[in-house]
C-alpha cells in the first residue's frame, strides 16, 4: 500500500536580520496509512517548523521552503495552489497547537468555532452542523455537550480546550492529525486524558496521527514510529521498540539518559548531555551534534554523516560511528 | 527515616486562604481561596523533599508562605527551633539570609538591565557588609560553582541560554550560603537535556555544600529522582507524605496512585504493560472545593464517607502519611 505522505528533502529557512535560519535541512520520510509517528526533539531542532511548512503555514517572507516535495495522498503540497492548498488544510490534514488558550479565539462560542469549520468545508447548514458539533464534543468527552455547546473558551478548563480543540480538528474527518506538543501545557493526569483519547479515536477513525513533542516518555507507550530531530535534520528514526531498545545514536542515548527511569536505584546520576544545540544560523558542515558528543572523532566535524540503514528493518541512524558504538555495548 | 537527622524546617497546620471578592465594583469579599487548607510536614537537614501536585494544588504558595514571602493566615513554620511567623521583621530578615528560593521562569526571574555580575551580588549588597572587591571575587566564585565562565560577570541575561540562566539564579541563590533553598519548578520550563543538567548540578551541591532542598515540581519522574521523601498535595492539602520509593512502590491514596500512573515511562514495553488510572473530569475550583474530601470529584473508589467527612491526615504506617478513609 502506498503511504499516506511521502516527504523528500523538505527545507525549509528563515531569513532574518541576524542571517538565514536554517530551520529544517532536507527531511525525507513517509507516513502510512492509520500509523502513529512520534516526532521527537529539542526546542529549535526544526520539529514544529517541519509540520508547518507541511501545511503550508510558515509565514512567507521571513520564511522559505526552499526546497522539497510533500506527497500527500499523490499530490505535491508543496505545488498547490492556495485556494486548493485551503481545502487541504483541516480538511484532509488538521493540526492540533500547544496551547489551546490562544489558538482559541475567546469571543466566540466553542461550538460557533467547531461548527464554522462544518459550514466552510463540508457544506452543512447551522442546524446539521451544531449537531455534529455536539456529536463532536462528545466524542471527545466532554461532559454536557448540548449545554457546552454555548460556551465561550474561558469557561473551559485547559483540559476541556485541547477536547475542543481535537474535537475541532476531528471535525472534518482528517486523514492525518498534526499535535504539536498538545499535552505540554497541561497536568499529567490530564495529559494521561488526552493521550488515551488520541489512541481511542485513532483506532476509531483509522486516521494517521503526528505526534510533536520534546519529551520521549510521553510518545513511548503510543506511537508505532519515531524520528527524532536535530537541528532541522532527521538524526535517527525506527519502529518505537527499536528507538527505546535498541538506540543507534548518541543524541537519542543522550535524551533517553536524561530521563530519570522509573525503577532506578537511588543516587542513580542522570546523564546529560553536555553542552547548547548549534546555531543554526551557522549550522557547522560536519555531524551537527559534534559538539555535544562524547564519540566524536575528526571525520564527524568535516563530513556531515547521512541517514543511513542499521541492524534493524526500518532503524536508520545519521551517525559515522554507529557501528563502533554498538560494539562498545554502551546503549 | 534516620533518626538522628536533625530538623530544620517545620510546617504545622498551615493554612493560607485569599479573599476572593465577589461582584466587580462592590468588593465584597464573601470567600476565600483556601490556597493551603492546613498542611503539615517536617524537613530535615540535608534532606530533599519534593512537593509535587498539579496546577492549583497549593504547593508554590506553600513554599511562598514558608519564606513569608505570603503570612500565614493560621499555622506555624518554625525555621531551626524559631517560628518565623511571629517574628519581627528586623528578625525575619536575618533569617531569610538561610532560606533561598530558585524560580521556574529564568527568562522573567533575572532583570534585564542588570549584568550577571550585579544580578548575583544583589543578595550579598542587602544582608552583608562585604568590600567591593570581597563581592567581586564571591561572584567569581558562586560562577565557578555553578559551572559558568567567571569572565561571564559584565553580561547580561538575553546573552543566556535558558539553562544557563537557570545556573545564574541558583548562583544568586547560594550568595549568601543559605540551609534552605526552595526550588519553585526550576527545570520545568527547559528542554529535556538541559533538565537533567540542572538537576545534577543541583545534586552536586547538595553534596558539597549540605544544603537542604525543597523541590516544587508537577514532573513526577523528576521529583521522584532528586527526592528522599516526598509530599504529594491536591487542592490545597497533603494527600500522602512518605519515603520517595515506598510512595512510589506502595501508594496508598487513590490520588497518588494515579498521578503514579500517568508517570510516562520512556520504555514502550513496560509502557504498555502497566495499568492505567485515567481520572476523570478536572481539579475542582479551590473557591468551592467539594464537601467531604477533596478528591471524592474524581475519585474512582469513592464511598458514601468520602462524601460527608473529610479525611483525617494519620500516619498509617511509620512516616507513611495519608488523608484517606480507605487507605
Amino acid at each position: 500500500m502506498k503511504p499516506l505522505m511521502e516527504i523528500n528533502n523538505l527545507t525549509t529557512r528563515f531569513h532574518t536580520q541576524d542571517g538565514t535560519v536554517n530551520a529544517v535541512n532536507g527531511i525525507s520520510y513517509t507516513l502510512n496509512h492509520g500509523e502513529i509517528l512520534g516526532v521527537v526533539g529539542e526546542s529549535g531542532c526544526g520539529k514544529s517548523v517541519h509540520a508547518l511548512s507541511i501545511m503550508r503555514l510558515v509565514q512567507i517572507p521571513p520564511g522559505e521552503i526552499a526546497a522539497g516535495e510533500v506527497f500527500f495522498d499523490g499530490r505535491d503540497l508543496l505545488k498547490l495552489s492556495e485556494k486548493d492548498m485551503r481545502t487541504v488544510r483541516g480538511h484532509e490534514i488538521a493540526m492540533v497547537f500547544q496551547d489551546p488558550m490562544s489558538s482559541l479565539n475567546p469571543v466566540y462560542t466553542i461550538g460557533f468555532q467547531i461548527s464554522e469549520a462544518l459550514i466552510l468545508h463540508k457544506n452543512m447548514n447551522k442546524r446539521q452542523a451544531k449537531e455534529r458539533t455536539i456529536e463532536l464534543l462528545n466524542l471527545v468527552g466532554i461532559p454536557e455537550a448540548r449545554k457546552r455547546f454555548d460556551n465561550f473558551p474561558h469557561q473551559f478548563s485547559g483540559g476541556m480546550r485541547q477536547r475542543a480543540m481535537i474535537a475541532m480538528a476531528l471535525s472534518c474527518e482528517p486523514k492525518l492529525l498534526i499535535a504539536d506538543e498538545p499535552t505540554t501545557a497541561l497536568d499529567v493526569t490530564i495529559q494521561a486524558q488526552i493521550i488515551n483519547l488520541v489512541i481511542r479515536l485513532q483506532q476509531e477513525l483509522g486516521m494517521s496521527v503526528m505526534w510533536i513533542t520534546h519529551d520521549l516518555g510521553i510518545v513511548a507507550e503510543m506511537v508505532h514510529r519515531i524520528n527524532v530531530m536535530y537541528a532541522g535534520l532527521i538524526i535517527e528514526r525506527g519502529l518505537v521498540d527499536d528507538i527505546y531498545n535498541h538506540t543507534l545514536h548518541p543524541y537519542t542515548m543522550g535524551l533517553l539518559g536524561s530521563l530519570p527511569s522509573i525503577d532506578e536505584a537511588p543516587g542513580t546520576k542522570l546523564i546529560s548531555i553536555p553542552g547548547l544545540p548549534p546555531d543554526l544560523v551557522d549550522l557547522p558542515s560536519g555531524c551537527p551534534f559534534f559538539a555535544r558528543c562524547t564519540y566524536r572523532e575528526e571525520r564527524c566535524a568535516k563530513e556531515r554523516p547521512q541517514l543511513e540503514n542499521g541492524p534493524e528493518e526500518g532503524h536508520s541512524v545519521a551517525c559515522w560511528r554507529w557501528r563502533e558504538i554498538q560494539k562498545m555495548g554502551i546503549s | 527515616m534516620n533518626m538522628e537527622k536533625k530538623l530544620l524546617l517545620q510546617v504545622m497546620n498551615l493554612k493560607k486562604y485569599f479573599p476572593a471578592s465577589k461582584g466587580l465594583f462592590t468588593n465584597r469579599q464573601v470567600r476565600f481561596v483556601k490556597a493551603v487548607d492546613d498542611v503539615s510536614f517536617d524537613v530535615y537537614d540535608g534532606e530533599t523533599l519534593g512537593l509535587v501536585g498539579e496546577t492549583g494544588c497549593g504547593k508554590t504558595t506553600v513554599a511562598r508562605t514558608i519564606l513569608q514571602l505570603y503570612h500565614p493566615t493560621s499555622g506555624k513554620i518554625i525555621f531551626d527551633g524559631v517560628d518565623l511567623s511571629s517574628l519581627p521583621e528586623n528578625d525575619l530578615r536575618k533569617m531569610r539570609r538561610r532560606m533561598q528560593m530558585i524560580f521556574q521562569d529564568p527568562y522573567a526571574s533575572l532583570n534585564p538591565r542588570m549584568t550577571v555580575g550585579s544580578i548575583i551580588s544583589a543578595p550579598l549588597d542587602v544582608h552583608t557588609d562585604l568590600k567591593r572587591s570581597e563581592k567581586q571575587e564571591k561572584v567569581q566564585d558562586l560562577l565557578k560553582l555553578v559551572g559558568l565562565n567567571p569572565d561571564f560577570v559584565n553580561r547580561y541575561p538575553h546573552e543566556f541560554s535558558g539553562g544557563q540562566r537557570q545556573r545564574i539564579g541558583i548562583a544568586r541563590a547560594l550568595a549568601l550560603s543559605p540551609d534552605l533553598v526552595i526550588c519553585d519548578e526550576p527545570i520545568s520550563s527547559l528542554d529535556v537535556s538541559i533538565q537533567a543538567q540542572v538537576v545534577n548540578l543541583l545534586e552536586e551541591l547538595q553534596d558539597r555544600l549540605g544544603l537542604t532542598y525543597i523541590f516544587v515540581a508537577h514532573d513526577l519522574s523528576m521529583v521522584r529522582h532528586i527526592s528522599d521523601r516526598m509530599v504529594v498535595m491536591y487542592l490545597g492539602k497533603v494527600m500522602e507524605l512518605a519515603d520517595r520509593n515506598e510512595i512510589y512502590l506502595h501508594p496508598r491514596h487513590p490520588y497518588t496512585k494515579a498521578l503514579m500512573s500517568a508517570v510516562p515511562i520512556p520504555n514502550p514495553r513496560k509502557a504498555r504493560d502497566r495499568q492505567r488510572i485515567i481520572l476523570k473530569g478536572d481539579i475542582p475550583s479551590p473557591l468551592n472545593p467539594p464537601q467531604g474530601c477533596n478528591f471524592n470529584t474524581r475519585c474512582p473508589l469513592a464511598q458514601d464517607i468520602c462524601f460527608e467527612k473529610d479525611p483525617e491526615y494519620r500516619e498509617i504506617e511509620p512516616n507513611h502519611f495519608v488523608a484517606c478513609h480507605l487507605a
